[in-house]
């Protein structure tokens, strides 16, 4: 059924299509219409969930986390300074293999305060051992929480759908719900390796030696190295699974295609743009502008920024002449950290070919400011030209 | 050899003795219990057993005398801490010949 709703009100349905057991969140700015709305289907008996209101984003996800450790399907969601006061709990849910789902509305980081959008705060969980995972649209926000809890399930890795604050949260868009008979297909019951159970109780994740060890049975057990090497092994794996679970979707659904990326205009372009979220849709009307005066553009949005897709993006810019990353957060002291990791997968998989592209970093709309499509225009137009600048250049900067 | 197999992918420790190890070897005190003044001992029943029920590594058993599995055993000093009749002393390694190490 094809509604008109905002972005919240489409991770909520998504949420609520996936019957989760267990929500926790504490309201914070743009993410609160989210659970304000998750909090009405609970309370309408719409949706059979606990939904367990909390005093912080810490305990939130403590709350998921022991929740998805009893074998619950759970949800949080939160913004900005509330996911970097869960952060703690942010590395353990990853740590402890949950399959949890967290919808990221991003806004930008204090200090100083700032209730505005950019990618700073999810940006700044990359290396959480969280699949993340960013939106374009309405229908890609409710679509990516179906896929990102069969997901998070297939492979025990928790998932953050990332999507822009008020851009797509607060922004009411035409989508479709999809059934609930094809999520129930799609998506089958959570069925956890372990669920906390008195009758075979256990200690999770307590403190694990550097070394190896002889578990009560006599089996060899892991130390805290292999248990983490394991996360990252899996989180690569987990590319696979995505497509899997991408096609699976596209059978189901008959929407979707491509997991990691979503290209606009690529195949004969010279330059690409490269972005994270609703900028990319924005990259595509300059696009259109550049077209128009015979300059060969095209835009690769990453869906999936951890794992980062690197196989994927090198062959999707191979023999361009350039990469122009458009970034709504930086890695303070270096560049764009999209710019960073495009930048390794290119030299990874094509130094040596004579197919390297080279890549140009602009940062914009920090704390909101506006992204004029002007703006995008004119810098995407200079830097098929000429390389702008080695470091990053801030679009829009009036120092 | 290593661990590739096995059947979690997390830190997953059931209960038992040795889960974490031969803990035994961090001990600096041994706990050494005196059997005149044990209750289950000195009443021949079962009784008591405060030593078993807050042993936070489970090495002490419920029988008559409580057994003290010194494989295991850190050497924490709860059940001397707590026993009601202080049956139970903690004494310093050192005092223990190396034959004696691990023997109750």
């Amino acid at each position: 059924m094809h509604i008109i709703e905002n972005g919240n009100v489409a991770a909520a349905l998504g949420v609520k299509l996936c019957h989760a057991n267990v929500i926790a969140a504490y309201p914070i700015t743009p993410q609160t219409p989210l659970t304000e709305k998750l909090s009405e289907y609970v309370e309408a008996g719409e949706m059979k969930a606990e939904y367990i209101p909390v005093e912080s984003e810490h305990s939130a996800l403590a709350v998921c986390i022991a929740a998805s450790s009893a074998g619950a399907r759970s949800f949080t969601a939160t913004s900005a300074n509330g996911l970097l006061y869960m952060h703690e709990q942010v590395q353990w849910a990853a740590g402890a293999r949950l399959p949890l789902v967290m919808c990221v509305v991003n806004r930008a980081v204090g200090a100083p305060w700032n209730v505005w959008n950019d990618q700073q705060d999810s940006i700044s969980q990359r290396d959480t051992g969280w699949i993340q995972m960013y939106c374009s649209d309405h229908q890609q926000i409710i679509d990516s929480v179906i896929k990102a809890y069969w997901l998070a399930e297939k492979v025990s890795i928790p998932i953050m759908v990332c999507y822009d604050g008020y851009i797509l949260s607060h922004t009411y868009m035409p989508f479709d719900v999809p059934d609930q008979e094809k999520v129930d297909k799609f998506l089958p019951p959570f069925r956890p390796d372990y669920a906390l159970n008195p009758e075979d109780p256990a200690n999770l994740n307590t403190v694990t030696l550097p070394d190896v060890r002889m578990d009560v049975k006599g089996e060899l057990a892991h130390g805290y190295m292999e248990i983490r090497y394991l996360l990252h092994e899996e989180m690569r794996t987990s590319l696979t699974a995505a497509a899997e679970g991408e096609k699976r979707f596209a059978d189901i659904f008959g929407r979707g295609g491509d997991p990691y990326l979503e290209p606009y205009l690529c195949d004969d372009a010279q330059y690409v743009a490269v972005g994270l979220g609703s900028l990319t849709y924005q990259l595509r009307v300059a696009v259109d502008i550049l077209r128009k005066e015979g300059i060969k553009v095209g835009v690769v949005g990453v869906r999936f920024y951890r794992p980062f897709p690197d196989e994927a993006i090198a062959n999707a810019l191979k023999g361009k002449k350039g990469v122009i990353v458009y970034e709504k957060a930086l890695s303070y002291g270096y560049e764009g950290a999209l710019a960073s990791d495009l930048k390794s997968a290119l030299y990874e998989h094509l130094s040596g070919t004579g197919k390297l592209p080279v890549v140009q970093n602009f940062i914009a709309g920090i704390g909101g400011r506006d992204i004029r499509t002007d703006d995008l225009t004119q810098t995407l137009r200079a830097a098929t030209k000429s390389r702008v600048s080695i470091q990053p250049v801030w679009i829009g900067l009036k120092l | 050899m290593g661990t590739r197999n096995y059947r979690r992918k997390t830190s997953h420790s059931e209960h038992g003795p040795g889960d974490g190890g031969r803990t035994g070897s961090w001990r600096v005190e041994r706990p050494v219990l005196n059997k005149s003044l044990c209750i289950p001992c000195k009443r021949n029943t079962e009784a008591c057993f405060i030593c078993w029920l807050l042993c936070p590594d489970v090495v002490i058993s419920r029988t008559i005398p409580p057994q003290i599995d010194l494989e295991y055993c850190k050497g924490c000093g709860i059940c001397a801490e707590e026993c009601p009749t202080k049956a139970i002393t903690m004494v310093d390694e050192a005092k223990f010949s190396e034959d004696d190490k691990d023997k109750e």
